[in-house]
């Protein structure tokens, strides 16, 4: 169990060394010498375009060797500096971020577990009942291969508009001045949450039945379970062991599947104007406010790592065997 | 080896045999010639450019506006017909390199094993865990001039860690059967011995791998189009989705601005997937059965 949490901590600590000095070398090594033309699309903004060359001098360091550059990066990150924000001037990019990272976790959270479960669950009863996989494949299929903005944009569009059910922007509704713990926000928060969660949810759905689908088709061929029903075990107790052993894989898969998740609700943050980094992201570019950019960058990075200890901690905790360092599936 | 040359014509003919019964791969191919032959055909129907002015704003799909027009007074049909073969550009461009890359590290780190593999797994597994979109958003914001290819070529670049993964584990389990060991007894080079050896007896897999990267990068191509740093120049069906979410299209009620694009992509993609998964069961007799 040691070398198994041994080797994925080196993992994450690399890539997220790797992701801070991704985060630190684009803007000074990439063709063009963007520095320069931040400063010249921010002088007529801020005024004094010495001003700002001193600010951006000194903000990325580049009076100093490039080693030293790189030390000071980091030491500003550890004490949460990632530069102030030009979308919001003069707050600080790690604040802006704060406020934004709850309405993530509120969204991101419920729809990759319930889906996960969901679609676990019925790909797990799809498999071998025809009737069922008939309409649980294609649709599955369907949706997995849908573009998270569009399911969302249909959505809006469908609940939103034509049948004017849901709201389609926002967080909560405009007229409640800050968020508390009022029924008055938490229903506005919940209406307005709801489209956003549920085309999250239906994308991920899709994929987690189909693969859960598969695997119970594997494991039922598997020669254990030709055993249990030799045996003469009631169907049900041979599909509920080739479920424990299919659901192993769909751990590694959630582990997999968190990058193209988070992209997925950045999209879908953006279709529904939700208050989350997506929409961080949308403004940042819009604003060329690079420094939200980049802060999003690692807070994104930050928050996968973390998600992916989180599910290798569930991993050991469900296969017994890389508690008993047989290593299971360390490869 | 003879025995299997003389097998092989007949061997061939099976697979054919098999590959035109099978309905999801019927389906699949159908639906993916379909939107090539659209792609080749389409532009010849209109005489527009994609941004030009053609007529008043959001005009309701006509016989003379096909997919009807814009709330900017733009063509849809012309964007939609253009914006495919970006599609196909960055799955074709974006998929290959990520399947390339993908077999290069997987066969090396597969045959090779020891340090070569350890090194080359901690690598894999370290732009498994980046999210690709991430580092992409980041690199696309500091371009000031993005083009179709290079964007491509970005996906592939961390798109192949599944890949060379899969192919890893394949590569293992082949390295060490008898007409590989005779191959290396015989004393033929290591590269020699993937290429005429190992590979062909994954071909079919490499074809899987290459169906989903390019699904794959479609899909991730279509969300940075859509956060608005796509292509500078041009037109692709993400960028049709986020102009039309930037222009109102929801409030206005313009359905026909945003549902092509998103159908097109769903549809190809959802075509690849279940080519993919005829083909598997075209390869894999004990899969036919379903």
């Amino acid at each position: 169990m040691k070398r198994y949490f041994g080797r994925k901590l080196l993992v994450y600590i690399l890539t997220f060394v790797l992701a801070v000095t991704i985060d630190w070398m684009i803007p000074r090594f990439m063709p063009g010498d963007p520095i320069s033309i931040l400063i010249s699309r921010f002088g007529p903004r801020q005024g004094g375009y010495e001003a700002l060359q001193g600010y951006f001098t000194s903000a990325f360091g580049l009076d100093v060797p490039i080693w030293q550059q790189y030390l000071n990066f980091w030491r500003a990150l550890f004490q949460g500096d990632l530069g102030i924000s030009i979308y919001v001037f003069p707050t600080p990019v790690i604040d802006v971020i704060m406020r934004a990272i709850p309405y993530d976790i509120a969204l991101l959270l419920p729809a990759i577990l319930l889906s996960w479960l969901a679609g676990n669950n019925f790909g797990a009863i799809a498999a071998r009942s025809k009737r069922l996989d008939d309409t649980i494949l294609p649709l599955g299929y369907i949706l997995t291969a849908t573009p998270y903005m569009w399911l969302a944009i249909l959505l809006g569009w469908f609940f939103g508009i034509v049948l004017g059910i849901f709201p389609i922007a926002g967080a909560f509704d405009q007229s409640i001045p800050a968020p508390s713990f009022s029924w008055l926000f938490i229903s506005s928060f919940l209406v307005h949450w709801f489209l956003p969660f549920i085309s999250l949810f239906l994308v991920q759905f899709g994929g987690w039945a189909i693969g859960m689908r598969n695997m119970i088709i594997y494991e039922l061929e598997a020669d254990y379970s030709h055993y249990l029903e030799a045996l003469g075990a009631p169907t049900r107790l041979v599909r509920r062991y080739a479920f424990n052993n299919a659901v192993l894989p769909q751990i590694t898969g959630l582990a997999l599947q968190l990058g193209v998740v988070v992209a997925g609700a950045l999209v879908t943050e953006v279709v529904f104007s939700y208050p989350g980094i997506g929409y961080l992201i949308l403004q940042a570019i819009q604003n060329q406010d690079y420094f939200l950019l980049q802060g999003c960058f690692l807070f994104i990075i930050f928050g996968v790592l973390l998600a992916n200890f989180l599910i290798d901690v569930a991993y050991v905790l469900v296969d017994p065997r890389t508690r008993m360092g047989m290593q299971g599936e360390v490869g | 080896m003879t025995a299997s040359t003389v097998i092989e014509p007949k061997k061939r003919s099976e697979t054919l045999y098999f590959a035109l019964r099978n309905n999801k791969l019927r389906i699949g191919v159908l639906v993916l010639l379909f939107f090539i032959v659209l792609t080749f055909v389409g532009p010849m129907f209109t005489d527009y450019e994609p941004y030009q002015f053609v007529s008043s704003g959001a005009q309701p799909p006509s016989s003379e506006f096909w997919f009807g027009t814009t709330t900017l007074g733009h063509d849809v049909y012309t964007q939609f017909v253009l914006g495919l073969s970006s599609t196909f550009i960055v799955g074709i461009i974006g998929g290959g390199l990520g399947t390339l890359i993908g077999i290069v590290v997987g066969f090396t780190a597969g045959y090779r094993g020891g340090v070569v593999d350890e090194l080359l797994n901690i690598l894999t597994n370290i732009v498994l865990v980046i999210p690709a979109l991430a580092v992409l958003l980041l690199i696309a914001a500091y371009l000031e001039v993005r083009g179709i290819i290079a964007e491509s070529l970005f996906i592939g670049c961390l798109a192949w860690p599944w890949t060379a993964r899969a192919i890893r584990a394949q590569t293992f389990s082949l390295r060490n059967r008898d007409f590989v060991d005779l191959a290396r007894l015989s004393g033929m080079k290591a590269r020699k011995i993937i290429f005429s050896e190992i590979a062909p007896n994954m071909m079919s897999y490499l074809l899987l791998a290459f169906i989903l990267q390019f699904g794959g990068a479609i899909l991730t191509a279509a969300t940075l189009d859509f956060i608005g740093l796509g292509p500078t120049e041009g037109i692709s069906l993400g960028l049709m989705m986020n102009n039309a979410v930037l222009w109102g299209a929801l409030l206005l009620k313009v359905w026909w601005w945003f549902v092509p694009p998103g159908l097109a992509i769903t549809a190809i993609v959802g075509a690849l997937y279940i080519t993919n998964v005829g083909l598997d069961e075209v390869f894999n007799p004990k899969l036919r059965e379903m």
